[in-house]
């Protein structure tokens, strides 16, 4: 066995153990820390699987900004999740769902043993028409080129989730800013810690959005960590959420989905099909669209995150 | 045995670990958190089918890896509306919880304060 496989065997099981941990910790608390560690350690396993594009997502959204929200939650409900809801299910039903849950996990590694060495692939494709996009990294031109479509409904989607969150408020507060005020007096730690990262984190998800074009990244992991930097930034209380009828937050919201809807509009007149961009326009006409995407995932997750407006509108 | 292998493997775990705590932890939180387990370990059996996919000098089919950047960031919009509804409904109610006893206690059938 090499060295290289006897560390894919750890990680797997490293990744497994932290798995069970936020299953089966018994504070909620815990288990969400939990998960924010599995998150970085299934990063791993995608760099393992040359998914590296991937693997910066899964850090920055699937650990870092769904940590952040699910430790502030579970901060919150401390105490709120009684302590008589463990005995919910019997110990027998409780047996049979792991019965059920092994049978389900069993059938689908089935599956993966069973996959062919070679599947079926459009790999080829994507690097045919490469070329034509003027970009060279091709999980970029599969989300903002061959199937933009997707990735333009899917910017929707996080409008839509942050038009459900901010209904959740009370009414009195429709149109307020969410989460804390900002602080006559903020932490020092954290006040320094924000005023040391935030400038560099600014940077670096700028740099990831830039050179997502040729190499790993793009608009959703730049966006990501521009939108931990301001995240970083409210927590700290040098700054508070702005208000949530603010007309540049909206327009910031929408931005990226409006100009891809745009885009794929002026493809159907001018180029001959929706989403469709002529060749010699491909590459700016992207990275058009891109950055008006970073803005709006930059706006948009932190919105989720701070939840609802709970304090009322300023006039 | 490869890295893909593996990793699918792993996924496979996963989305039995997720599917065991959805069902059987009873804190809507947990819910959540097992819901998101379960969900990236199907991601990771389709990052397996993407990594059988290489081919034409890449080391592993895009299209697949597009998805499920997708995937991550749609998880991500539908996991912050239900831990919202979730804090809506500790706020509410002064409870989290889906137990029916919990629930019954309440005088007015579970309105609460709003």
């Amino acid at each position: 066995m090499s060295v290289l496989q006897a560390l894919d065997i750890g990680l797997a099981l490293l990744v497994f153990a932290v798995a069970a941990w936020t299953i089966f910790a018994r504070g909620a608390f815990a288990a969400t820390v939990g998960y924010v560690v599995y998150g970085l350690l299934l990063s791993l396993v995608w760099i393992r699987l040359f998914a590296v594009d991937v693997a910066l997502t899964e850090a920055a959204i699937g650990s870092g900004v769904t940590g952040i929200l699910l430790i502030g939650a579970a901060a919150r409900l401390r105490g709120g999740e009684t302590a008589g809801d463990e005995r919910s299910l019997s110990g027998a039903a409780r047996l049979f769902t792991a019965g059920l849950c092994i049978l389900v996990a069993l059938a689908l590694a089935g599956v993966v043993l069973l996959l062919p060495d070679q599947g079926p692939s459009l790999a080829r494709q994507s690097m045919q028409n490469l070329a034509e996009t003027g970009l060279g990294n091709p999980v970029t031109a599969v989300l903002i080129a061959y199937r933009s479509f997707d990735t333009m409904l899917e910017k929707v989607v996080l409008v839509l989730a942050v038009v459900g969150v901010w209904s959740l408020a009370a009414d009195r507060y429709w149109g307020g800013a969410p989460g804390e005020a900002r602080a006559a007096r903020p932490e020092p730690t954290l006040a320094f810690l924000a005023q040391v990262l935030a400038p560099l984190g600014i940077l670096v998800g700028v740099h990831i959005f830039w050179v997502g074009a040729d190499e790993p990244g793009g608009a959703f992991q730049g966006g990501a960590i521009l939108a931990a930097m301001w995240m970083i930034v409210m927590m700290a209380r040098l700054t508070e959420a702005p208000q949530t009828n603010a007309f540049w937050l909206r327009l910031a919201l929408v931005a990226g989905p409006l100009v891809f809807l745009a885009a794929g509009v002026a493809g159907s007149i001018f180029a001959g099909g929706f989403f469709a961009y002529p060749p010699w326009l491909a590459k700016p006409a992207i990275l058009f669209i891109e950055t008006f995407m970073v803005l709006s995932i930059a706006v948009t997750l932190p919105m989720l995150v701070a939840g609802p407006p709970r304090r009322e509108p300023r006039q | 045995m490869t890295s893909a292998t593996l990793g699918g493997l792993v996924g496979a775990a996963l989305v039995g670990l997720g599917l065991y705590g959805l069902i059987a932890k009873p804190q809507p939180l947990r819910k959540i958190l097992a819901f998101n387990l379960m969900g990236s370990g199907v991601f990771l059996v389709f990052g397996i089918v993407a990594r059988k996919g290489a081919a034409a000098g890449l080391q592993a089919d895009p299209v697949p890896q597009a998805m499920v950047i997708t995937g991550i960031v749609v998880a991500f919009a539908a996991s912050a509306l239900a831990v919202n509804l979730v804090l809506r409904l500790f706020e509410a109610a002064g409870q989290a919880t889906l137990s029916r006893d919990a629930w019954a206690k309440l005088p007015d059938d579970g309105a609460g304060p709003v």
